[in-house]
């Protein structure tokens, strides 16, 4: 290609501007996307580190490592750093800001000094959670609900502060993504030539920016009862508790979706591009985006089928429920259409979108059994329900952003992994996962509650198999850390397109140099015509002199 | 998207993201629409928990109103309604590139809401001073109806809330003020007062749904 | 009725189980058949259509009409049904026969008490008839507690200042585990109880005896009884060993320090007002984590266990 010289020359983002200085003070979305998957990667050992500790403690019913309250603090820390510093900002903040303008051919996301506070307000927030641990860590669960959390002794409130924080963190990057994909599109990208990672972050967005405010809120008037005691969640005072959980649910059904959307955009992206073929219903995926994101703002009462609301609130909660499971099956069809004919190759990150396809279909079904009244009102609160949120979550968007994670690994950091210590991983993963997690459903629908410091004996034998599962889990994230972290030392260079991809991030150099692109973009061809044009991508072509990569194009 | 301007016109005030001033002033006033959405939602969850309250306990919602000043909360009213005004003809006034008048009109909207602030500065330390304190603090024996505290725990974190939105565009304003006087504005580009205006023609928007809410029930 | 369980589900032990598992097979098995056909599909398209070589041509067809609309309306009709199934079990589950008998039921941290109509009271056990429909009011002293029977098919949060109902009837003798599934702090895993479901004869006359005074029975034994019965024993031993609250062992006329500094001697008046009102005076070293009795015990109840209280010192 006629500027391989050119590309030697240019220096990339990781290289220019150099110092640290340059890097907690830069507007460049990609860095700022480094950022915060260090930050997130960060957290989410710590959480994990926290749930093998968990299961440990279950793996019999009597104490084996800590006391009850330790434990009911340990479950806390962990869905809450899973939750608000792990998840929701995983694929949006990290993967979404790194990947969004390059996709869109953009030189920055639409406001780079609001991106970079939002790093800061993460930061910030993510301090107020962890001092929380120092000052008598939280006990309450994720969900805070009230009365437990307006008179337990710890400190909820350093806790609910650094969530509210983290929630502005969150707007700001919802915010930014609507206005950059609405205004910085390429020339020649109409909204139908977006790449489906695009449609699953606008789709993400909106609901960030509309919900997270009502957590917001939500959190003011929770601390505002802690330290005022104004009473509006207080029964003794003529409030109301449940209020709370409405509240508080409003927020986070719709927060689930903000996880897995993107999820699903990264899961689009990879299947199409490894079975390099023309993605099965464009539309339709783009749609059920929205749909997903509409539908998810009307179903917050499926959390509380068991908490006194009316018959008749709880009938439309639950027939609206079902219909999110809709658009979801639609993308899934479209998905396994998609391998139709198709020309497939299996490297890692394929590997993670088939492994995301079989789990989260059975946490997706199990989520139909939760949402059927009669049945939820025996799953309720059981090992059941944890069962399917690690389902959807571990299994989905955990999967799918190990998915991401791999697929872009090159254009992020100008290497590639081992793949074969990769492949090995994933199956370890996969194995490990499910062993934790399957024999959770069992232990729930037998009757076992969730946030049990201990339990029956009955139980003993599924939850010991469930912490093995959990050994196996670690075992594998260590190694996936392991082979990561040599990528950057011994990992083989890769060229601009190592997979032979058709969006635009991967048409400019690896790693992109600090504007994006070179000259400005211009669409000549749709992020899926894979039967039009034909690209070889730089991973199969072993010779090192890597003459030819996007010579291909047809 | 892209437009032709891109090499001719390069004003220093253009991102170097951007590839015309068009392409920037519409990224700013759409992120400003969505911010102003999220705060909607943020005063929406108080909406709500009036609603709530007000419909578990009307009568003492009925009977605790009256403790509100009606004048007081009306003259408030027409005092942010003409702080509106006012910002509105600040950004008229800065197309028609008058500094000085611009600079006049934003004074005037800074000194009309002080005007609103001290109102409710008297409004609320009258209540204080009765007992009328939200929750727990709840001292005050005038008021029939069950929970009398709920109405003024509500009461306060609205008005509350939205009193720090006030102070918060004071500064805003205050800013404004102090990038027009260093010319960083003119008829070609006025964007950040433009979205000041926006956002304070919503704090006075929420004002004009807390007065009737709260002054005029029943 | 299946009283044996399947690998998933407990046994049904009430006239709503079968219903609701009735729900769950139809559920399963529908997912059950979509996720193998999907399984299958997307095994076999990896095998049949993996990659060969570089630049191999792929289907262009993006979009199939009637396909999608399948994909649409078959789902959507699947779970219509199970919308409808799971509504008429959960209306059946929210109103009660008008025959139900009726216990009244306190949440509080960290144990169960029942109180009966016919005056008897247990804690932790709620005993109750077979083949009689059996309706709960349920209210917590404190937090949000959920009261969970897995046989029963049965589960419904228990909130303070408020009261829920829930109802069930039994349709084979037996004990089933009692959980509380909101969590609801430190004991609670440990706020475990049965439900003794009696033959009609048996219940009949367990509620007699249930409702006497002891008769029969010396005040300290009577006490002992009570120690267990009313839950004393999830926080206090009888062998000096300190667990959530104080041993019971030689307390009677201890000289206790308080969180205040001062120092008690625990006589008669200072157990009494330590078991109606515990938060009057606290034990230096303890969380203020006892529940009040107040209401929960008569006073000749009160009374038998200090009597066993007094009973417990050693020489
Ligand atoms: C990534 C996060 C995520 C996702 C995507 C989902 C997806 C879904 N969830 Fe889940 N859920 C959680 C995270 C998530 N959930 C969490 C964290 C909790 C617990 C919180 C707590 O209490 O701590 C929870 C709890 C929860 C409950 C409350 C349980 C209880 O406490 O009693 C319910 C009840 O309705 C529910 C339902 C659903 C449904 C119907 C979906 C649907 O979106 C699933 C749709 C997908 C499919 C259905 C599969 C694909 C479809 C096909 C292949 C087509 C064929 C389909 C049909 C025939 C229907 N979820
Ligand atoms: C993104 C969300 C997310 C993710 C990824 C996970 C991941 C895991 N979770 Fe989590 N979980 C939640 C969100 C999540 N969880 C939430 C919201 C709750 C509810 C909390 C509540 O009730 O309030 C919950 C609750 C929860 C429970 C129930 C606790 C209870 O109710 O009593 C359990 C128990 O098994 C559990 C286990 C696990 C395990 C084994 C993993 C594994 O998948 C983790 C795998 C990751 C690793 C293993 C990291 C690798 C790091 C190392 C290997 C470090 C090595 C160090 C050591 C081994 C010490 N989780
Ligand atoms: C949930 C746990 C719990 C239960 C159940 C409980 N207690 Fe206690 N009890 C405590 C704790 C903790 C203390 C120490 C703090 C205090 O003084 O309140 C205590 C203190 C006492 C004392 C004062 C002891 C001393 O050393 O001065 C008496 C007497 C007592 N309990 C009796 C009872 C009786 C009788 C019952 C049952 C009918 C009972 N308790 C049930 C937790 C409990
Ligand atoms: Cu009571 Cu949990
Ligand atoms: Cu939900």
């Amino acid at each position: 290609m006629s500027n391989a010289a050119a590309t030697a020359a240019v220096p990339s983002y990781l290289q220019e501007p150099k110092g640290i200085k340059s890097w907690l003070l830069t507007v460049d979305h990609k860095r700022i996307g480094i950022m915060y998957l260090a930050a997130i990667m960060f957290f989410f050992f710590v959480g994990g580190a926290l749930a093998v500790i968990l299961r440990t403690e279950l793996f019999r019913p009597e104490q084996i490592l800590m006391d009850a309250d330790t434990y009911n603090q340990f479950f806390t820390l962990h869905g809450a750093i899973m939750i608000f510093l792990f998840i929701i900002p995983s694929i949006p903040a990290a993967l979404g800001n790194f990947i969004l303008p390059l996709m869109l051919g953009a030189k920055d996301v639409a406001f780079p000094r609001l991106n970079l506070a939002s790093w800061y307000v993460y930061v910030f927030g993510a301090i107020f959670c962890v001092a929380s641990i120092v000052l008598g860590a939280v006990d309450t669960g994720w969900t805070f609900y009230t009365p437990y959390s307006t008179t337990t002794s710890t400190s909820v409130i350093s806790m609910t502060l650094g969530v509210f924080i983290l929630g502005f963190s969150s707007i700001f990057t919802g915010l930014n993504f609507i206005v950059t994909i609405h205004k910085l599109r390429m020339p020649g990208m109409t909204w139908f030539k977006m790449p489906l990672m695009v449609w699953g972050l606008y789709a993400t967005a909106i609901i960030q920016v509309l919900a997270t405010p009502v957590l917001a809120i939500t959190l003011v008037l929770l601390i505002m009862e802690r330290v005022l005691g104004v009473g509006i969640f207080d029964p003794a005072m003529g409030g109301d508790p449940v209020l709370y959980q409405h509240f508080f649910w409003f927020y986070s059904h719709p927060a689930v979706y903000i996880m897995i959307l993107p999820g699903m955009g990264i899961i689009s992206e990879v299947i199409a591009c490894f079975s390099h073929r023309k993605i099965f219903g464009y539309k339709p995926i783009a749609y059920s985006s929205l749909g997903i994101a509409f539908v998810s703002f009307m179903v917050w009462g499926h959390h509380m089928f068991t908490s006194g609301q009316s018959e008749i609130a709880a009938m439309i909660f639950s027939f609206l429920t079902f219909f999110v499971g809709i658009p979801s099956g639609i993308k899934v069809f479209n998905w396994v259409t998609t391998m139709y004919k198709g020309s497939i190759s299996l490297e890692t990150p394929m590997v993670y979108a088939v492994m995301f396809l079989f789990l989260f279909m059975i946490g997706g079904f199990t989520g139909i059994m939760l949402g059927a009244l009669a049945l939820d009102v025996h799953l309720h609160d059981t090992y059941f329900v944890v069962a399917h949120f690690h389902y959807v979550m571990m299994g989905g968007t955990v999967m799918a952003f190990l998915a991401g994670i791999h697929y872009w690994w090159p254009k992020m950091f100008g290497r590639l992994y081992s793949e074969r210590w990769a492949k090995v991983t994933a199956l370890v993963i996969f194995v490990g996962f499910n062993m934790t997690f399957f024999s959770q459903f069992i232990l729930g629908a037998q009757g076992m509650p969730r946030r049990y410091y201990s339990y029956l004996d009955q139980y003993q034998p599924l939850h010991g198999f469930s912490s093995v599962g959990a050994w196996v889990l670690g075992i594998g994230f260590v190694i996936m850390a392991v082979y990561l972290t040599a990528s950057f030392f011994n990992g083989r260079k890769a060229g601009p397109n190592p997979w032979g991809a058709l969006t635009y991030e991967w048409e400019t150099l690896t790693p992109p140099p600090q504007h994006n692109f070179l000259k400005d973009v211009v669409l000549t061809h749709g992020p899926y015509d894979y039967d039009k044009v034909t690209v070889v991508g730089d991973f199969y072509d072993k010779s090192p002199t890597d003459k030819q990569h996007m010579a291909g194009k047809v | 998207m892209a437009t032709s301007h891109t090499e001719t016109h390069h004003p220093n005030w253009l991102q170097h993201h951007f590839s015309s001033p068009f392409q920037q002033g519409e990224s700013s006033k759409l992120g400003m629409w969505l911010f102003l959405l999220t705060e909607v939602l943020f005063f929406g969850g108080l909406f709500c928990a009036y609603a709530v309250f007000n419909a578990w306990y009307p009568e003492t919602f009925i009977n605790a109103h009256k403790s509100l000043s009606w004048p007081l909360g009306a003259t408030n009213t027409i005092v942010l309604i003409a702080s509106s005004v006012t910002m509105a003809l600040a950004i008229r006034s800065m197309q028609l590139g008058s500094k000085k008048g611009t600079l006049i009109l934003l004074w005037s909207t800074m000194a009309l809401a002080a005007v609103f602030l001290v109102i409710k500065y008297f409004e609320y330390s009258h209540k204080f001073h009765l007992g009328q304190l939200p929750g727990e603090y709840y001292t005050y024996e005038g008021i029939a109806g069950t929970n009398p505290h709920i109405f003024f725990s509500v009461y306060f974190m609205m008005t509350g809330l939205h009193g720090i939105h006030v102070i918060a565009g004071m500064i805003v304003i205050g800013w404004m003020i102090y990038r027009t006087s260093q010319d960083h504005f003119s008829s070609d580009y006025y964007t950040p007062i433009e979205m000041t205006g926006l956002y304070w023609h919503l704090v006075d928007l929420v004002w004009i749904f807390l007065f009737p809410m709260f002054y005029l029930i029943g | 009725m299946d009283t044996t369980g399947t690998l998933f589900l407990p046994p049904q032990n009430s006239t709503i189980a079968s219903e609701v598992d009735f729900l769950w097979d139809f559920i399963y098995w529908a997912s059950a058949a979509f996720f193998v056909i999907l399984g299958v599909a997307i095994i076999y398209f990896l095998i049949r259509y993996r990659r060969r070589r570089q630049g191999e041509l792929t289907s262009g067809k993006s979009h199939n009409v009637p396909l999608e609309i399948a994909w649409t309306v078959i789902p959507t009709i699947l779970i219509f049904f199970v919308f409808v199934w799971g509504f008429q079990g959960y209306l059946k589950m929210q109103i009660a026969p008008g025959d139900a008998m009726e216990v009244k039921v306190t949440g509080q941290k960290w144990f169960w008490s029942f109180q009966y109509e016919e005056g008897a009271s247990t804690v932790n056990e709620l005993v109750v008839p077979v083949d009689q429909p059996v309706k709960l009011l349920m209210s917590s002293t404190d937090v949000i507690h959920s009261f969970f029977v897995p046989n029963f098919r049965v589960k419904m949060d228990v909130l303070p200042n408020r009261y829920t109902h829930l109802w069930f009837e039994a349709t084979s003798t037996g004990e089933y585990d009692l959980l509380c599934t909101e969590y609801c702090g430190t004991g609670h895993s440990e706020m475990i109880g049965t439900v003794r479901v009696l033959g009609e004869r048996e219940f009949t006359e367990w509620l007699e005896q249930a409702g006497g005074m002891g008769e029969g029975m010396t005040p300290a034994e009577f006490g002992e009884q009570l120690y267990t019965s009313k839950a004393c024993n999830t926080c206090h031993s009888l062998d000096g060993s300190k667990v959530v609250g104080p041993s019971f062992l030689n307390l009677y006329n201890k000289e206790q320090m308080l969180t205040t500094g001062q120092a008690v001697v625990a006589d008669e008046n200072y157990l009494r007002e330590s078991i109606l009102n515990p938060q009057a005076k606290l034990v230096a070293g303890y969380d203020p984590v006892m529940p009040s009795y107040q209401g929960v015990l008569k006073d000749q109840q009160v009374d038998a266990l200090i009597a066993f209280i007094k009973s417990l010192q050693e020489q």
